[in-house]
């Protein structure tokens, strides 16, 4: 099996997203956008994948920055990781999506990584990631999900013929902060809540998001409606740097008098998708912030899960990142 | 006499270069007209190639030539072959390809046809050693070093009276035992019997081992990465099909090794192989995704342990019975090192080891950091403090009731130690982290965070002897410290060199060490690495420096008159001791004996020298004054490096994660005699065990074979993040009877107990739960707390 050897393509580097979309609309299946390069060089790399053009967004200004819009804020899809977790406005505002920021890999990866990147990123399931013919890969087979299969980083939720989670740690924020995702094609833009932004197996199984051949996300709209909520977040994974979450958990609230009026929460690698809470949503609107209603909400949360062999320690981890979520926020 | 240069702080020749990135390693090379290859490794763990189609690839522009298994030596099984028709792991290289750029030699390598057929495999040694079961090659399931390729199936009521969660204990490869086990069972107060599982686990030497390879005038001139200067030239030479002296090995820096590229290895021929065939230059850069299908891994434990304790904690027997996961070759000798570490520090009064290493087809095995000693460790260690809590005691006093003092024996022929001060690193290192204060803390709970406290006790065999010296002074004053030491990044290639520099009172700006290249002629010595370069080196360097001595002190005599008694030395002048205006400096000295030849300027040496220094004082010969010797000092017994860790974490019970908060290691490791190289190992060490007691280890799929962990994120060393801060260190700095400057190796031990100490201390924090695994990683943290049982069976190995 090669690795570390990527083969030749072209590269184009336009100047503006309609250039891009341009480009990326006439290579269709065999264009391949690349920002920070973090996830698709792996890819090129290890010959897994392997695209003929290769469409670099670095050099386009306007995917990049954060900016103050009447509605709440804009993130440039091209805005690197480390730019987001020192962003006064967002750790004054948004602070939850700064924090997810801060835990993703290392800083070198943040530096260069972006929050499109980041959100767009494929799954980290090891068969995938090695070349298997999985049912993702286009194949006809799981390998993770047997008997034998070392599944201990998949799904307990929405298995669908593939079990890959959704490794990402600034989705669950922006689900929790019903972020709205920019759409480009050319036929112009589109605005899909991040909720429904990412889809799973059921959906398209060689997908992670809505993305066609030919869209790029441009930017990334956080609502003023969750400005200033508190908010909670953590992951847990093997190590304190450089890694995929094992589990992690997103939540922006509003307690007015003790009592939590409103609320949206979500967790990540628990499903291909992040896995908006709303069970919890429900359990605990309009109940006090304290350690019952937490302990609740961590019953509610792992309700359904579908633990495969290898993994139902995220069961107990959930529950407990949920009620660290709804108590410590 | 105080010391001039030992026992102090020093800046190594080589630091600055490797700070500024001037350092060149393997890579960084280029010569004229220069091709690349890459390799075509097997897609399955194990098959038959039973043809090879390279037409498609050899029409292709730019592609040189093509290497398989029929154009290099066939080493004998169950050896590390060098390319092979019968690969037994995935990744395992089966052929390389050439060409004038890599892009086409990989290319290349996806237009050959390869017809290979799959054959059985197996990645658990149970299921080989089970009645029937698949051997992972060709002739045999067990072998290992010194142990010949051979067949060994256990019976069915082996398995079935053992249950599916202990070990069970059919017939052992080898086994020894001591003292009278029965009576040291029966006399124990508390008898503990636990099955443990060990993960096997991968190199991350930062370099991987990339080689670059010319020939010039019938001589191979071979770059490489390698722990060791001269060890590995005369078997490299070997398998390349040339005499030693033929072969020029420049191997100056090395991006760690951690055991892995201490000896030779095959594949670091593959370059010369190939450019000898293609007649140009060849490099190959060998990717981490390779370096950790060829880096060769630390091997596994499935064992069994049997251990009494009196009362007062004191050991009176154990049983021990390891199955080694031996990948497919000859592996290494964890498994018995480890038997001998237990005798050693636990100093029962009693033992019996059984053992087996048993051939997967999973990466090929080697040397890690404590091979054996640092797995058991991790393993004993928590037992010890499960006796403790049992008996209730203190986790340091079961530890110093039983820690091996001058007078302990080791391994089954329970042979002496050279010396042994482990309880003196426990006292020491106890007061020093204050070890009553924080046991005091243990359990102590804030919100879901909980203390716990651990130590830790590892020994690795750190010394030998047999090797050569050779210094050499020239007329410009200059001390030569020739050494075949390599470049490991603990600088003991200069750490051990300054020694000469001691014997002879030279100041050390005066002093080059020529190493890092064969045409620095180099003396034969001992590879680095098994923690033995301080003892044994530091022997090496000093008797080539004492023959250097007498023979300045007898050219003063001749030139100056009276006898070679009457001189001593000092600021590179040998004087008379009665009137030091009398005096010859080395620069002159060196001079004369140039003018006198024979045995003063190395026309004439000593019979006993390794061929090896034999060409290389013949090459030096009439260029200076030669030092050059045989190590004839005494050694008997085993060179015990030992060290004690201490550590205190605060464990959160919700996520299964941990906060290192403070660690200490304290070595026993002889005089010091450069204490921040041994602070820096200390801390090293101990980062190398963090990962391996919480995050490190093989995955591979039992279905297919395949390795989940081919990138550095996947196989996770700890980062600088899972470590604390501020790590402290300490030694007991007692000299070693058997070294004439009292020292003895360290760097093995001293992961090892930084690896149990953390184990230790997460099951402090759990209530003294013992999991009997490692590596501890945070869902197996969590299933205990939720009460759950874990994923995995007892017994299970390189799972998820």
């Amino acid at each position: 099996m090669p690795r570390d050897m990527m083969a030749s393509f072209e590269l184009y580097q336009p100047d503006s997203v309609d250039n891009a979309i341009d480009l990326l609309g006439r290579f269709g299946e065999d264009g391949w956008p690349i920002a920070g390069g973090n996830d698709t060089l792996d890819w090129f790399k290890d010959r897994v994948k392997y695209a003929q053009y290769v469409v670099d967004l670095t050099g386009i200004a306007e995917l990049r920055g954060i900016r103050e819009t009447p509605g709440g804020i804009e993130i440039g899809a091209l805005t690197t990781l480390t730019e987001i977790e020192q962003s006064p406005l967002l750790q004054e505002r948004y602070r939850v999506l700064a924090d997810a920021a801060r835990r993703v890999a290392s800083p070198q990866i943040r530096n260069t990584g972006t929050l499109g990147g980041n959100v767009n990123q494929d799954t980290r399931c090891w068969y995938y990631r090695y070349g298997t013919d999985c049912y993702r890969a286009g194949g006809t087979t799981c390998y993770a999900d047997t008997p034998q299969g070392q599944n201990r980083e998949h799904c307990l939720w929405g298995a669908d013929r593939c079990v890959a989670v959704s490794p990402s740690d600034t989705a669950p924020a922006l689900v929790a902060l019903d972020a709205r995702m920019v759409v480009r094609n050319a036929d112009g833009e589109r605005e899909v809540a991040a909720e429904d932004y990412f889809i799973g197996p059921d959906v398209d199984i060689e997908r992670m998001t809505i993305l066609e051949p030919g869209e790029l996300l441009t930017a990334v709209r956080l609502p003023s409606e969750w400005a200033g909520a508190k908010f909670y977040f953590e992951k847990v994974a093997d190590r304190n740097t450089w890694d995929f979450p094992l589990v992690n958990i997103a939540a922006a609230m509003f307690v007015e008098s003790g009592t939590i009026a409103r609320i949206r929460i979500a967790a990540g690698a628990v499903e291909c998708v992040p896995r908006r809470l709303t069970v919890v949503e429900e359990v605990v609107t309009g109940s006090p912030q304290n350690a019952e209603t937490a302990a609740l909400a961590g019953q509610a949360a792992v309700r359904g899960a579908t633990p495969l062999n290898y993994n139902h320690f995220k069961i107990p981890l959930l529950e407990n990142l949920v009620k660290r979520a709804i108590r410590d926020a | 006499m105080a010391n001039l240069l030992l026992g102090k702080d020093f800046t190594p020749a080589d630091v600055r270069a490797k700070v500024t990135g001037r350092a060149k390693f393997a890579e960084d090379f280029r010569a004229e007209n220069m091709a690349f290859c890459r390799l075509l490794t097997s897609p399955m763990p194990h098959g038959r190639v039973n043809d090879i189609d390279t037409s498609e690839a050899d029409a292709m522009d730019g592609v040189l030539g093509v290497l398989t298994a029929a154009d290099v030596p066939t080493l004998p099984a169950p050896q590390d072959p060098i390319l092979s028709n019968e690969p037994m792991w995935v990744g395992q290289p089966i052929l390389a390809v050439a060409a004038v750029d890599e892009t086409t030699a990989q290319e290349a390598i996806e237009k050959i046809v390869l017809d290979i057929e799959p054959l059985p495999f197996v990645i658990d040694p149970l299921e080989s050693l089970y009645p029937a079961g698949p051997d992972a090659r060709s002739g045999g399931n067990v072998a290992g070093r010194g142990l010949a390729l051979q067949t060994i199936k256990w019976t069915a009521r082996d398995f079935a009276a053992a249950g599916e969660d202990q070990l069970p204990m059919g017939m052992p490869a080898a086994e020894w035992s001591y003292g009278d086990l029965q009576a040291g069972f029966a006399a124990a107060e508390l008898v503990l019997e636990e099955t443990f599982v060990t993960a096997g686990l991968s190199h991350h030497s930062m370099e991987p081992r990339t080689a670059m390879a010319y020939w010039e005038n019938g001589r191979c001139y071979l770059h490489g990465s390698s722990q060791s200067g001269s060890f590995p030239i005369p078997t490299i030479a070997g398998w390349i099909g040339i005499s030693p002296a033929d072969l020029v090995f420049i191997a100056e820096f090395c991006g760690g090794g951690f055991g892995s590229k201490g000896g030779p290895y095959p594949a670091i021929t593959i370059p010369a192989h190939m450019s000898r065939k293609i007649g140009r230059p060849v490099m190959m850069r060998v990717s981490r995704h390779e370096e950790y299908a060829i880096g060769s891994a630390r091997p596994g434990f499935q064992g069994r342990i049997r251990l009494g304790f009196a009362a007062d904690g004191k050991v009176t027997a154990v049983d021990l019975y390891i199955v080694q996961d031996n990948g497919p070759n000859t592996g290494f000798t964890d498994w018995t090192s480890a038997a001998d570490a237990v005798s050693l520090v636990y100093t029962p009064a009693a033992m019996r080891f059984r053992g087996i290493p048993v051939l997967t087809n999973t990466p090929q095995r080697g040397p890690q950091r404590g091979p054996g000693q640092n797995q058991i460790a991790a393993v004993v260690e928590p037992l010890l403090d499960k006796a403790a809590r049992a008996l209730g005691l203190d986790q340091v006093a079961i530890r110093r009731i039983n820690a091996p003092d001058n007078d302990a024996k080791i391994g089954g022929r329970q042979g002496p130690v050279t010396s042994a001060y482990l309880k003196n690193a426990l006292d020491k290192g106890a007061e020093q982290f204050d070890w009553q204060s924080k046991r005091a803390l243990s359990g102590r709970r804030s919100g879901s965070k909980v203390i716990g406290v651990g130590v830790g006790q590892a020994f690795h065999s750190a010394g030998s002897n047999g090797f050569d010296g050779l210094v050499r002074i020239t007329p410009d004053g200059m001390l030569h410290i020739h050494t075949g030491v390599g470049n490991l990044g603990t600088f003991s290639h200069a750490s051990t060199a300054r020694v000469a520099a001691e014997v002879l009172r030279c100041a050390w700006e005066k002093c080059v060490v020529q190493r890092g290249d064969s045409r620095k002629h180099l003396p034969w010595n001992l590879g680095q690495f098994g923690s033995n370069t301080s003892f044994t080196m530091t022997r090496t360097n000093y008797v080539a420096a004492m023959d250097a001595l007498n023979k300045l002190k007898e050219i003063a005599a001749l030139d100056l008159g009276g006898t070679a008694d009457d001189y001593d030395v000092a600021d590179e002048t040998v004087f008379l001791k009665s009137d030091s205006t009398q005096n010859l400096s080395y620069a002159t000295a060196a001079q004369r004996a140039i003018e006198l030849g024979g045995k003063f300027s190395g026309q004439e040496m000593p019979d006993d020298l390794n061929a090896m220094t034999k060409a290389s004082v013949a090459a030096l010969a009439g260029s200076g004054l030669i030092g050059v010797a045989k190590d004839n000092l005494e050694l008997v017994g085993t060179v015990p490096a030992l060290a004690a860790g201490f550590m205190q974490i605060e464990l959160d019970l919700e996520t299964g994660q941990f906060e290192i908060l403070e660690y200490l290691g304290v070595a026993d490791c002889g005089t010091v005699i450069h204490p921040m190289g041994l602070a820096t190992q200390i801390k090293g060490g101990a980062v190398m065990g963090i990962g391996m007691a919480s995050s490190e280890r093989f995955i591979i799929d039992p279905q297919n074979g395949l390795p989940a962990n081919v990138g550095l994120y996947q196989a996770k060393p700890a980062t600088y993040l899972d470590v604390p801060a501020i790590m402290s260190w300490a030694a007991v700095d007692e000299p070693d009877p058997q070294n004439p400057v009292g020292a003895k190796g360290i760097g093995e031990p001293i992961q090892g107990c930084a690896t149990a100490a953390l184990i230790c201390a997460i099951s402090d924090a759990l209530g003294g739960h013992v999991f009997n695994r490692t590596p501890v990683v945070p869902d197996m943290i969590v299933n205990v707390v939720a009460g759950r049982e874990q994923s995995h069976k007892p017994l299970q190995i390189h799972t998820a």
